[in-house]
């Protein structure tokens, strides 16, 4: 077992990065991402990594930087977190609708204001409709792998769209831990340079970027959600062949335990995922049936394996490190929304926790699985773990 | 799953010797994980940082409420409630140049690390070196693996004289064994 390695997330993600070989890497520091691009920096300057670093003064810039390497047919990373990503929003639509399949690291952070560096997932979640594809991963050893699974999703001929990665800051960012290093000649099997027609070519002339009036801008929209669509099924694929090769794999979209005959189950992304799954040993002990649900994708949104994960389910919960002031969570919102669609009507109710970097321990889990199991709280939303009392 | 907390201040190396325990445990077969208490990083100001060293895969990722162990880098981090985090049958271990008998609670095991470490690196630095202590009284944890994380974490300036330093202080703690 000489091939792992004691490593933070940040690390691990930087190591994945590398055995991708992205030809454009540009990137400006933010706590809690820094690391990631401090480590690809050390590998550019050694030689280890042959790519184009281009320090910028923002993010702003970071992502206008990508998507012209991308747009000359190269791979491409970036990588930010929180009030970062916020600043290139404007940016994330042009990359998506020009379909450049760039692939950014974010860091889950808080959004300011209250100034926080810690964890939340405000920051990816308010980009849900930024037209990426979006996934959660949940420890270092999944960062490293769905950093190189990313760039064969987002450039799968099918899908062409950027990937976000998202890593909870500090949680899986800074948490060092094992971690099994691939070999270059493993990814590369996997992973091949980046082919495409789609690019400027001085040879081939094409617009790219262009303006598109009312009578196709839908049509464009439309072929953008329709490639989206298609990641639910490729991501499958791509784990599969990821796992030939390498050894280790995810499955799709979501990561069901104990669902199948499951009767109360929480719903969550990222790194909380793992200890939900110990509360649902410790339930299963005391003979009750419960279950867990890591979604690894929120965009696109698995709906039909979602359905299918609840069949036996009489009510949910959803863990929601966001909270859209004046509604609920939005993973909650984006849950209802498939239960609905599939004719699903069971007690659900929302989790607001892991907010700023609040600690989740097993307790506020199992306080979570409690409120499910009886089902006679009134309230459908409620925040875990606050110092004030949540009378609202 | 043994959870270790480590109570130290910016710069004498807390973190790092919370990832050195982790990576040991690693080559030893375990999963561990090492994270700090999160937040911006001063020097001098108090810091904690946590092993979880486990069997399985260790899912609980939040800060460490009841320890196995607590090492105490700088004694001033002390205090007489510091006993109550820990688990049963835990241990606390304190690097101090008071006597031992200045701490009335049986669970401290205290020691002077700093005037060995000074002769060491010519500077009380005692991160690496505390963890004899832990070699001492945890079987799990040897001094083959500690310094097998050593030299593939701690940069090769710094590795050797640590694990010299290491080596005294466990020296030093068989002497002591033998002298009661």
């Amino acid at each position: 077992m000489n091939d792992l390695k004691f490593i933070s997330g940040d690390e691990a993600f930087a190591e994945g990065v590398r055995l991708a070989r992205p030809q454009v890497i540009s990137a400006y520091p933010i706590t809690p991402q820094t690391i990631v691009v401090e480590r690809l920096a050390e590998m550019v300057e050694a030689a280890e990594l042959d790519s184009q670093f281009i320090h910028v003064e923002s993010e702003h810039s970071a992502m206008m930087s990508a998507m012209g390497a991308s747009a000359m047919g190269v791979r491409a990373f970036t990588a930010t977190s929180s009030q970062g990503l916020l600043y290139m929003a404007e940016c994330l639509y042009y990359v998506s609708g020009g379909r450049f399949p760039i692939v950014m690291m974010n860091a889950n952070r808080a959004t300011a204001l209250p100034w926080s560096i810690y964890s939340d997932q405000r920051d990816s979640l308010s980009q849900l409709d930024s037209g990426w594809i979006q996934i959660y991963v949940e420890d270092a050893q999944e960062a490293l792998d769905m950093a190189v699974q990313a760039f064969a999703l987002a450039e799968k001929e099918t899908v062409r769209l950027p990937v976000m990665v998202n890593l909870d800051g500090f949680i899986v960012t800074h948490t060092y831990e094992p971690v099994s290093i691939p070999t270059q000649e493993s990814i590369d099997r996997f992973l091949p340079p980046r082919s495409t027609w789609d690019k400027l070519d001085i040879e081939n002339p094409v617009s790219m970027a262009f303006t598109v009036g009312p009578e196709l801008n839908e049509e464009f929209n439309l072929l953008h959600h329709k490639a989206s669509l298609n990641a639910l099924k490729e991501i499958e694929t791509i784990d599969s062949e990821y796992k030939e090769i390498v050894g280790r794999g995810y499955g799709g979209a979501l990561k069901m335990y104990k669902t199948d005959d499951a009767e109360y189950v929480l719903i969550a992304l990222g790194s909380i995922n793992a200890l939900v799954r110990e509360e649902v040993d410790r339930l299963r002990s005391e003979g009750i049936r419960a279950g867990s649900i890591a979604i690894r994708m929120m965009r696109p949104f698995p709906t039909e394996e979602l359905a299918g994960a609840l069949k036996n389910a009489k009510a949910i919960g959803v863990l929601d490190k966001d909270i859209s002031f004046g509604y609920e969570g939005t993973v909650y919102t984006n849950v209802n929304s498939a239960l609905v669609k599939k004719g699903i009507n069971i007690a659900s109710y929302n989790f607001i926790c892991g907010i700023g970097g609040r600690d989740i321990s097993p307790r506020d889990i199992g306080q979570c699985f409690e409120t499910v199991i009886e089902g006679k709280e009134s309230k459908h939303i409620k925040f875990i773990g606050s110092e004030v009392w949540d009378d609202v | 799953m043994k959870e270790i907390t480590w109570f130290g201040r910016g710069g004498q190396g807390a973190f790092t010797a919370s990832r050195i325990l982790g990576a040991a445990a690693m080559t030893k077969g375990y999963k561990s994980i090492a994270f700090p208490s999160f937040g911006p990083e001063r020097r001098g100001a108090p810091i904690r940082a946590f092993t979880k060293i486990s069997a399985g895969p260790v899912t609980d990722r939040s800060v460490i409420e009841k320890s196995d162990y607590i090492i105490v880098l700088d004694d001033t981090l002390y205090d007489e409630k510091m006993p109550k985090l820990l688990k049963e049958g835990g241990r606390i271990l304190i690097n101090t140049l008071k006597p031992a008998s200045f701490f009335k609670d049986e669970r401290v095991l205290a020691k002077d690390i700093s005037t060995i470490a000074v002769k060491h690196l010519k500077r009380p630095i005692v991160n690496i070196a505390i963890l004899g202590l832990l070699i001492d009284l945890d079987k799990d944890i040897d001094l083959e693996s500690v310094i097998s994380a050593v030299n593939g974490y701690i940069s090769p300036k710094i590795a050797e004289k640590n694990i010299d330093l290491l080596k005294e202080v466990i020296e030093s703690l068989n002497n002591q064994t033998t002298e009661f």
